[in-house]
């Protein structure tokens, strides 16, 4: 009984993502059927898809977005994280207050003004609209934090006397050590840059500059899938992909990253 | 030089946090007192905005159907994600596949999971009215009865995120003593007892996280609704953060849209208090 509960639950999460890689996959005529397999077999939409909306260029920014993004939280994270856990300074605490703030503020009363900033700094349709606001995160700086306080002092006097400068201790010596901390931060950082789509549809207007959900988005509502549901299930197919991809790899990671970050506040 | 060390270290965090945070927040109360289009000069019109937004029927309708979706999306979740954890914390075969099924609709973009709810709510070629026809149930007009979509949007977000929260009760289920309920078996408890009087007391942290988590990325609805209806039918489904994104671009209304945002924020920040309260109270 309690086996069939479970599977009837995991069909229903995982059956309407089947149908919808089936669905992509059937001519516009066989949609709509409850099977698994595309009744007429074809890759019609995929095709229309790439040739209505630049989506392999969509996809090369969200995929370059992302990488560097992570990039640099990672490294801000350690370098900001090192301090807080093996300094003693004058306003430590006000780095703390100020990391409690930022969790705790709601997005929608920066919304706007940090849009001004962009407009402001001319970074509308640029990439760096899309990067220097999230170059950093207070989710990792605290955990980065929390992963260099538990290593031992030794292995940093050690690289003391071997005349190690700090950013070398950080990122020779410390940051190899705390590899988790090191995934689960990239996974969350990411994952929600690769699935964001507000922020990029309120600072880039030019098709070219568009990162992959904001491109399907307005896809979708904009009326160019012209009711054509295959196209429009295709794109999103597309978006999913690249993390179901990482997802089957990395699965316990995924699960365990973001209970972390959920149980964090 | 070694003083100015940690100084150098956490300046990247210092100088983000003035552009990004600390300043669009002064900046934000700022606007509240302007009427602004970006293109020509701010115009002073002291509380004008907050007038403006007091009457303004369309934000208070926005506010009411985030709430809406809200006080069905939280309950549901609790409800599903406790009963698939219980499910899961006694099994011991298979359990790893059970939870990465719960959790890929978590990995995956709304904007994904909107589109193919999409189908999946459709009046007549929709998977979900075909299982009631052929049940021979009534068909629900699930994206088109401006009573219903809001809800039918809450169930769609109750798929997407409850595989997280499954997660998290599963963790909180596991540090509840066996022993407990062994000992509540010999007193001849009844499985409802047992829940009430020893799980949901040792859970109740997790409840409260449950709770707040959902309530902010309930807050936060945006994307859904939009792909969904576009805010539609008769604005059934315009949720608070569109309404500040249409102001914004596409009325350039800059100082009444950061005052809705100032005035949102303070009233997602006034529902997370009174939260916190409840359960501090509780415990």
């Amino acid at each position: 009984m309690k086996y069939f509960l479970l599977a009837l639950a995991a069909l229903t999460f995982v059956y309407p993502f089947i149908w919808m890689l089936s669905a992509s996959l059937s001519a516009e005529s066989g949609l709509g059927d409850l099977t698994l397999l595309p009744e007429q077999f074809t890759w019609n939409n995929y095709v229309t898809v790439f040739t209505k909306i630049p989506l392999g260029r969509a996809f090369l920014n969200s995929a370059f977005v992302a990488i560097i993004t992570t990039g640099l939280v990672l490294i801000t994270g350690a370098m900001v994280g090192y301090a807080l856990a093996r300094y003693e300074f004058v306003g430590r605490d006000w780095i703390f207050y100020a990391i409690i703030f930022t969790m705790t503020l709601p997005f929608q009363i920066t919304l706007i003004p940090n849009y001004i900033t962009m407009v402001r700094l001319g970074w509308i349709d640029t990439y760096l609209a899309l990067i220097v606001p999230f170059s950093l995160s207070s989710l990792a700086v605290l955990l980065f934090r929390q992963a260099f306080q538990s290593l031992p002092q030794a292995l940093i006097d050690a690289a003391r006397i071997d005349g190690a400068g700090e950013l070398r201790i950080i990122f020779q010596i410390l940051v190899p050590n705390v590899l988790p901390t090191v995934l689960t931060i990239t996974i969350l950082t990411f994952m929600g840059l690769w699935n964001e789509a507000l922020w990029p549809l309120i600072v880039i207007r030019d098709e070219s500059t568009m990162t992959m959900p904001q491109l399907v988005t307005l896809f979708s509502v904009g009326g160019r899938a012209e009711g054509q549901l295959g196209v429009k299930i295709a794109a999103a197919v597309l978006l999913a992909v690249p993390v179901v991809i990482l997802y089957l790899f990395f699965q316990k990671h995924f699960i365990r990253s973001m209970a972390s970050s959920g149980l964090k506040d | 030089m070694k003083k100015l060390t940690p100084y150098l270290l956490v300046s990247p965090y210092v100088l983000h946090f003035a552009v990004f945070v600390a300043f669009p927040v002064v900046f934000s109360i700022v606007l509240t007192f302007h009427r602004w289009n970006i293109i020509s000069p701010m115009e002073y019109i002291g509380l004008g905005n907050y007038e403006r937004l007091l009457h303004d029927r369309l934000f208070w309708q926005a506010v009411w159907n985030t709430i809406r979706f809200l006080l069905v999306h939280i309950p549901l979740q609790i409800v599903v994600a406790l009963g698939l954890a219980e499910l899961l914390n006694r099994t011991v075969r298979g359990a790893s596949f059970f939870r990465g099924a719960f959790f890929l609709p978590v990995i995956v973009s709304g904007v994904v999971v909107t589109i193919l709810w999409q189908q999946l709510l459709g009046f007549n070629a929709g998977l979900i009215n075909r299982m009631l026809t052929s049940l021979h149930l009534p068909r629900v007009a699930w994206l088109d009865d401006p009573a219903i979509v809001m809800y039918s949007i809450a169930m769609m977000a109750t798929w997407k995120n409850v595989g997280l929260y499954v997660i998290l009760f599963l963790v909180g289920l596991q540090s509840v003593p066996e022993q407990y309920y062994e000992a509540a078996d010999l007193e001849g408890a009844t499985t409802w007892q047992k829940f009430r009087y020893i799980t949901l007391p040792i859970i109740n942290p997790t409840l409260f996280t449950v709770v707040v988590l959902s309530t902010i990325s309930g807050f936060s609805l945006f994307i859904e609704p939009y792909i969904m209806t576009e805010g539609g039918p008769l604005n059934s489904t315009l949720s608070a953060v569109m309404y500040i994104y249409k102001q914004a671009f596409q009325y350039y209304h800059m100082g009444y849209s950061a005052t809705l945002g100032f005035c949102f924020a303070l009233i997602i920040l006034f529902v997370v208090i009174i939260q916190r309260r409840y359960v501090e109270q509780e415990n």
